[in-house]
């Protein structure tokens, strides 16, 4: 099983790959290849130019930046997963790479990737969702910035243009008041989330300041649960309080349905999934 | 159109020229004949065809070829040294850690990996680091008594 013909460019920079973009129509980024040479391989997908940009080394890797952490598009889960400024200052982005697939897919997928492809049962872009995430893109008429919730567009659909490259992924650094927790029920043989939750919690002594909570999984894009959290919100964030919130408030509007979860389940699951993550990233805030 | 690449593979330079949707896997076992590398599934799930890339795990049919370009490549072949079995090697031996042998070299790679990581893993963290490693034979148990065995008698 191999991938039909494509032409073949190779990108020195940012500027290449877009001008490469530009210039060919029907062409594709090539980051770690996880996503979208299996697809080739099937021939889902058959572009016809292949961009590979895995040699532009400013892509890659993770820096502070302005009041948070700058991560490189090309940056992979491995390296997300060890990095330590992020197990210090923004765990939930680590914690959910460590889970991504299997060791071999963390060595070579990356954080551009998983979110340029945009399928619904990748663990990124829910914790993007909830942590407020910004976006970084360059294209012919120069750069731009997207919130992560405006990013996902549609099923494998994003705000990226077909001649934008995805540079950078900005996140917060999580509040010293706070805690963050992301747990999926997933596939068993490769680890992709039938149903994620992300969960951001900032306490205020015993009060909840603000509470942040998104699935992956359960929609076609990310859903960030902004009702739940605002619920939430000057609540003791008790465990009742969490259940009240998420009854009254978790409003999710055509699941997904397929040979391994239907939609009514995945909605099941996101309600336990989406509590367990809110208690648990409450109590990580208190200790 | 051919594209030229440059790849190491265990320990020896190759120069060639390679159509741009060649898998590295191919590339491997096609043109320089090096059939250690094995293809299960082919859809990335398995972990037969891992090799390392610059000493990280990869599943070798989930990669270009040219996407190897520059990078020093190890296959099961490359791991023996001077006719000496590497601890991973010897201790899948002693341990009856493979049946049929298919999944033993995706396995074993991928075990390199995770010792240079973590010399001491637990057998929870030995199973967590093999998830990629599917084996239709052993029933795990005794590939699990294998990595250990490797990594007491200080295998990375
Ligand atoms: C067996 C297996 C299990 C997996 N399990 C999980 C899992 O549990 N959870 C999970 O989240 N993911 C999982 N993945 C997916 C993995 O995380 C992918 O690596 C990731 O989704 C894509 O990253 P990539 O660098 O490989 O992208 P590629 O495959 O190279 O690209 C994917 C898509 O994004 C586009 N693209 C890539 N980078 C850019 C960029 N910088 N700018 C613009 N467009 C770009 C490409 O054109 C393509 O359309 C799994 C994959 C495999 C093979
Ligand atoms: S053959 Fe590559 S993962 Fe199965
Ligand atoms: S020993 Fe036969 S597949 Fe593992």
């Amino acid at each position: 099983m191999f991938p039909a013909n494509f032409e073949y460019f190779r990108a020195a920079s940012v500027e290449e790959a877009v001008a490469l973009l530009h210039r060919h129509k029907d062409a594709k980024v090539l980051a770690g290849g996880h996503s979208l040479l299996p697809i080739m391989k099937l021939r889902l997908a058959e572009p016809a130019a292949l961009i590979d940009i895995g040699h532009i080394h400013i892509l890659k890797g993770i820096s502070h930046h302005r009041n948070g952490i700058r991560i490189g598009a090309l940056t992979t889960h491995a390296t997300i997963a060890r990095s330590e400024v992020l197990q210090r200052e923004c765990s939930l982005l680590s914690d959910a790479a460590a889970h991504i697939g299997d060791p071999q897919v963390r060595n070579k997928g990356t954080i551009g990737g998983n979110i340029a492809h945009a399928d619904p049962a990748s663990d990124l872009p829910a914790v993007l969702l909830a942590l407020g995430a910004r976006i970084q893109m360059a294209g012919p008429a120069g750069d731009r910035t997207v919130a992560a919730s405006d990013f996902f567009t549609d099923l494998l659909e994003t705000e990226l243009r077909e001649d934008e490259v995805l540079t950078a992924v900005d996140v917060p650094a999580i509040a010293e008041s706070a805690g963050a927790s992301y747990l999926k029920f997933e596939h068993p043989a490769s680890g992709y989330a039938i149903c994620g939750a992300a969960a951001v919690v900032d306490m205020d002594g015993g009060s909840c300041r603000s509470a942040s909570l998104a699935f992956n999984g359960v929609t076609a894009i990310p859903h960030h649960a902004v009702a739940v959290g605002d619920a939430l919100a000057g609540s003791d964030i008790s465990d009742e309080a969490i259940a009240a919130a998420i009854e009254a408030n978790l409003r999710i509007e055509e699941p997904l349905g397929d040979i391994q979860a239907s939609g009514e389940y995945r909605v099941e699951l996101a309600k336990v999934y989406g509590r367990r993550a809110l208690q648990q990233a409450r109590d990580r805030a208190r200790s | 159109m051919g594209q030229q690449v440059r790849i190491e593979v265990n320990g020896t330079t190759h120069e060639r020229e390679v159509d741009p949707r060649t898998l590295l896997v191919h590339f491997l076992r096609e043109d320089l004949a090096l059939t250690g590398t094995n293809v299960g599934c082919e859809t990335s799930l398995c972990g037969a065809c891992t090799v390392l890339i610059d000493g990280e795990a990869v599943k070798s049919c989930t990669q270009l070829a040219v996407q190897a370009d520059g990078t020093s490549v190890t296959t099961i072949e490359g791991l023996a040294q001077d006719g000496e079995l590497h601890p991973l090697q010897t201790a899948f031996h002693e341990e009856h850690g493979l049946q049929c042998g298919f999944c033993t070299p995706g396995m074993i790679l991928t075990a390199v990996d995770l010792l240079n990581d973590n010399p001491t893993p637990s057998a929870d963290e030995i199973r967590q680091g093999l998830k990629g490693n599917i084996c239709r034979c052993t029933g795990y148990h005794n590939i699990i008594k294998a990595v250990q065995r490797a990594a007491e008698g200080g295998a990375s």
